[in-house]
């Protein structure tokens, strides 16, 4: 592995860093007050300036320091985390992840946005507030210590670990005081290494050395864990110390002594004070003869909480540390309820969910690989299609021991199939995320403010369409900013709150994922829409149009109804191009709007790339598959049920409704009369608009899964066609673009009747 | 089969001949995938003339075109005794039907006869060559020429 290699992983490492950093910040401005998301926002910036260190890449380092040294500030509770603190912090979150960004891809970041934050979070730290919070008076350094029990949201129980520690709910406000230090006062630490440091190539003892030169100290060495010699295993860390220092220095600086294994030991480092507690071990004198001469202390140092210290250490690195000890923690929950039970209420054990719930063990595999597997499981389930085909087809009694045994092998290909796709789901939440910085910048810009509710983070989708999704998305948040919200005047004029909020909801619905973009902002401006429609020529000047249709009207390429132009939304690419890409992510995008109260974009896309649900029917001849998801029913229609309209339409009445008829046969050119709607099956399906059509076919084969096949690869696209697959016979069959073929079918419609010039006809195309 | 023998020298190239009607085509050997027998194809809708469908191909979507039909002849009307030559055209892959391979050749450029000058632009487009080989005439086609990247977007 070389250096590059290395740094590769680095900045893979940043990236997840970077997300978690930010979803901390966020959690705190949503008033979170979890000593643990503290923790783990300040761990995020540590470890991006651990390893930016060790790469050299200075920018990084010193900006991440003084990120650091604010949060810091956070975390010993100096700084009460307001609104407007996380203003700057989420703002220096986004510089740090440019900073990141153009140390791995080269260019620069903007020097003076840097600067400026640098500043800011300097002052920051001194204590003094940001100018917008000038209302809160400056807080004293810290809080007084209120008894422990009840301050602490207790973090997840601890895991028994070999030296048997209980779970104690503790809480940072003792932690440190860096100005009190000038005196030499002794500091007692708690360092108990974990099996981990030692894997990584640190040694206690060098650690102990360098802590030995940070001032006067003594050293115990808690061996009591210690097993027999049979039951040892080699490689665990069984040692803990305690270690009192005298020292002129800070607190700081004894922690910057285990600054790169602070993460793989339980270290605790506090002023001794008076204690009321014996320790339950028996430390045995440790020396660091071995090592070097100076300050050698025999003396035990049996006094303090200590024990009750390393617990607690080790239980908010429990909770820290969820990915590794999740399970365990769950374990340990009802292991441990009684002793937990006095402090870790409902808190905890929703902390201890989430943990269990958001992290596990993971391993990173290369996408190529994952690919190919589930290029192969599609063979295989395609393949196991056309055995069992070719079974049915030579053995009429049905009843053999090879049918039983083809239908446990379907079972298990579609087991096998499932699996293998939950492999590539994953969670939106990193294009989410992503979304929260757009919205800070583009409000930034225009001046407004503007509130980013994200829900259902954690629903999980293919990483292909989740990797197209964040173009679109970004685009109609920039609109929603932009355009959807108004001005925190107009706001207030129109009595809402000037500060203006917009949702980002994703959610599962029906084998699809459904992504909801609401904002609360002023709604779409039909009669401006209408008259841009008519002025760039979209629509004739007497064209009836419903308020939906005026609504989508803003998906016409080319159309942008803002006054200015602006940086951010407005250049004439609009919503036709976000469209244009749902759609070519096999989904459909749909909006509702209502004046002074704001727009909802709703869009649905397919869980998977890989495969569909489908029916299979029979169309002039050829076998087609029409995605399941698309249909609402199937009816057979009656003679009596079919209605001319116009020259060339049909309409079947449906409960007393009346859908326009769609020969799937005709648009598609596979025949050239309208085929009797009495002798096929009408399928019902929802177009992307709202309404709904029926579509003529000549007869339902069934339903399958099929695998999913592209036509672009060695072809190319087919209007009406979403893609291909391959069924059981070993033939290939169309897959029909259920929402193309309806809107081929409004586009000639909408020509007959001269009100709407649509591109998306598909009689043009062909 | 005396020249295919005295021309494995270098500079020599191997063609794959093929018959279509009465006429005999070749192609560079080197973008022949394989060759395998007629299998009725899928229809694809809104597609020209000479595009038949697609086949599965071990699990790929293989497009069909028929080579009678693209160089302007009259349309195929498969039979099993038809054959399909998969052929890679840049990143692509397709299936064209002829009615028979006939040979392979090794040919140097000196046995490569320039296309004659006739009025038909789609010869000019895609013949390469003439060989002439036993008193039989044989074309080189060039398959970029054939099935050029926009082509498929024309379509």
């Amino acid at each position: 592995m070389d250096m590059n290699e290395i740094k590769e992983i680095f900045f893979q490492e940043c990236e997840e860093q970077l997300a978690e950093l930010e979803s901390g910040l966020l959690k705190l401005n949503d008033g979170d007050r979890d000593p643990e998301t503290v923790n783990a926002v300040f761990r995020a910036v540590h470890s991006i300036k651990g390893g930016a260190g060790a790469f050299g890449l200075d920018d990084l380092v010193s900006f991440a320091h003084v990120f650091e040294t604010t949060l810091d500030c956070v975390r010993s509770n100096k700084l009460e985390p307001s609104q407007d603190v996380l203003k700057v912090m989420l703002k220096s979150a986004d510089v740090l992840a440019d900073l990141v960004t153009a140390a791995r891809d080269g260019g620069g970041v903007d020097e003076g946005r840097s600067r400026g934050l640098v500043k800011e979070l300097e002052a920051l730290a001194r204590g003094e507030l940001p100018s917008g919070g000038a209302s809160e008076a400056p807080k004293p350094p810290a809080k007084p210590a209120p008894a422990p029990v009840a301050v602490a949201p207790a973090p997840a129980p601890a895991p028994t670990d070999d030296s048997g520690f209980q779970p104690i709910p503790f809480t940072f406000d003792e932690f440190g005081d860096e100005e009190a230090t000038i005196e030499p006062s002794s500091f007692e630490v708690v360092f108990k290494p974990r099996r981990e440091l030692y894997s990584k190539g640190n040694e206690a003892a060098l650690l102990l050395r360098d802590l030995s030169r940070v001032g006067e100290m003594s050293i115990n060495c808690d061996i009591d864990s210690l097993p027999a010699f049979e039951k040892m295993d080699p490689e665990a860390a069984y040692f803990s110390w305690t270690i009192n220092v005298k020292t002129t220095k800070s607190e700081q600086d004894i922690r910057s002594v285990f600054e790169f294994a602070e993460w793989d030991c339980d270290l605790d480092v506090k002023l001794a004070e008076s204690t009321d507690e014996e320790l339950p071990m028996i430390p045995v004198p440790f020396d660091l003869d071995f090592l070097n001469d100076d300050s050698v202390d025999d003396e035990p140092a049996v006094e303090n909480h200590s024990a009750e210290q390393a617990a607690a250490v080790a239980a908010a690195e429990a909770a820290s540390n969820v990915s590794k000890m999740a399970a365990a923690a769950a374990r340990v929950e009802k292991k441990e309820s009684q002793s937990a039970a006095a402090a870790a209420a409902a808190a905890a054990s929703a902390n201890a969910a989430n943990a269990a719930a958001g992290a596990g063990q993971t391993i990173r595999v290369d996408l190529d690989r994952v690919d190919r597997l589930i290029n192969l499981v599609g063979e295989l389930v395609i393949n196991q299609a056309m055995l069992s085909q070719s079974v049915i087809e030579n053995d009429t009694t049905g009843t053999s021991s090879i049918n039983m045994g083809l239908e446990e092998l379907q079972q298990l290909t579609r087991e096998i199939q499932d699996s293998v796709m939950a492999i590539r789901a994953q969670p939106v939440k990193p294009v989410f995320q992503r979304m929260s910085r757009i919205v800070r910048e583009v409000a930034d810009m225009v001046g407004k403010s503007i509130r980013l509710v994200t829900e259902g983070e954690n629903t999980e989708v293919d990483k292909t369409v989740i990797d197209k999704l964040a173009e679109p998305l970004t685009h109609m948040i920039r609109n929603a900013v932009d355009h959807g919200i108004e001005t925190p005047e107009k706001r207030e004029a129109a009595g809402k709150n000037p500060e203006g909020t917009v949702k980002l909801t994703a959610k599962h619905r029906s084998g699809r994922i459904l992504i909801e973009l609401q904002d609360d902002g002023a709604g779409i401006n039909r009669e401006r829409v209408r008259q841009k429609a008519i002025d760039n020529d979209l629509i004739p000047a007497d064209a009836n149009l419903t308020d939906e249709e005026i609504d989508n009207l803003i998906f016409m390429p080319g159309f942008s109804t803002a006054d200015k132009i602006s940086d951010i939304s407005g250049r004439g690419v609009g919503m036709d191009v976000v469209k244009r890409s749902i759609q070519a992510l096999g989904g459909r995008i749909s909006i509702s709007s209502r004046p002074g109260q704001g727009s909802t974009f709703t869009m649905s896309l397919p869980l998977t790339l890989a495969v569909l649900d489908g029916m299979v029917v029979t169309v002039a001849g050829q076998t087609l598959v029409v995605p399941l998801t698309a249909i609402v029913e199937t009816l057979q229609p009656e003679a009596a049920a079919i209605h001319s309209f116009g020259a060339n339409q049909r309409l079947i009445s449906i409960r007393n409704s009346f859908c326009p008829l769609v020969d799937v046969g005709r648009i598609l050119n596979f025949r050239s009369i309208q085929a009797n709607p009495v002798e096929g099956v009408a399928l019902l399906v929802e177009s992307e608009g709202g309404g709904q059509r029926a579509l003529m076919v000549d007869a339902i084969q069934g339903q399958r899964q099929v695998v999913i096949k592209s036509l672009e690869a060695n072809y190319t696209h087919v209007p009406g066609i979403a893609a291909a697959t391959i069924l059981g016979d070993g033939r290939v069959a169309l897959i029909l673009d259920v929402d193309a073929v309806v809107a081929a079918s409004r586009g000639q419609s909408l020509r007959g009747d001269g009100a709407l010039k649509s591109d998306m006809s598909l009689a043009a195309t062909g | 089969m005396s020249y295919a023998v005295k021309n494995l020298a270098q500079g020599s190239r191997e063609l794959i001949a093929f018959r279509i009607g009465d006429q005999e085509f070749c192609v560079n050997i080197m973008s022949v995938r394989e060759i395998r027998g007629w299998t009725k194809a899928t229809s694809l809708p809104h597609s020209p003339s000479y595009v038949m469908g697609v086949i599965n191909l071990r699990g790929a979507v293989l497009p069909i075109v028929d080579l009678s039909a693209r160089l302007g002849m009259r349309r195929a009307e498969p039979t099993p005794r038809h054959v399909i030559i998969v052929a890679q055209v840049k990143s692509r892959v397709v299936g064209m039907l002829v009615e028979a391979v006939s040979d392979i050749l090794t040919v140097t450029d000196e046995n490569i006869q320039p296309v004659p000058e006739v009025s038909s632009d789609l010869e000019k487009q895609y013949a390469r060559g003439i060989l002439a080989i036993d008193k039989r005439m044989i074309c080189l086609i060039e398959l970029d020429a054939l099935f050029p990247d926009t082509e498929s977007e024309a379509a």
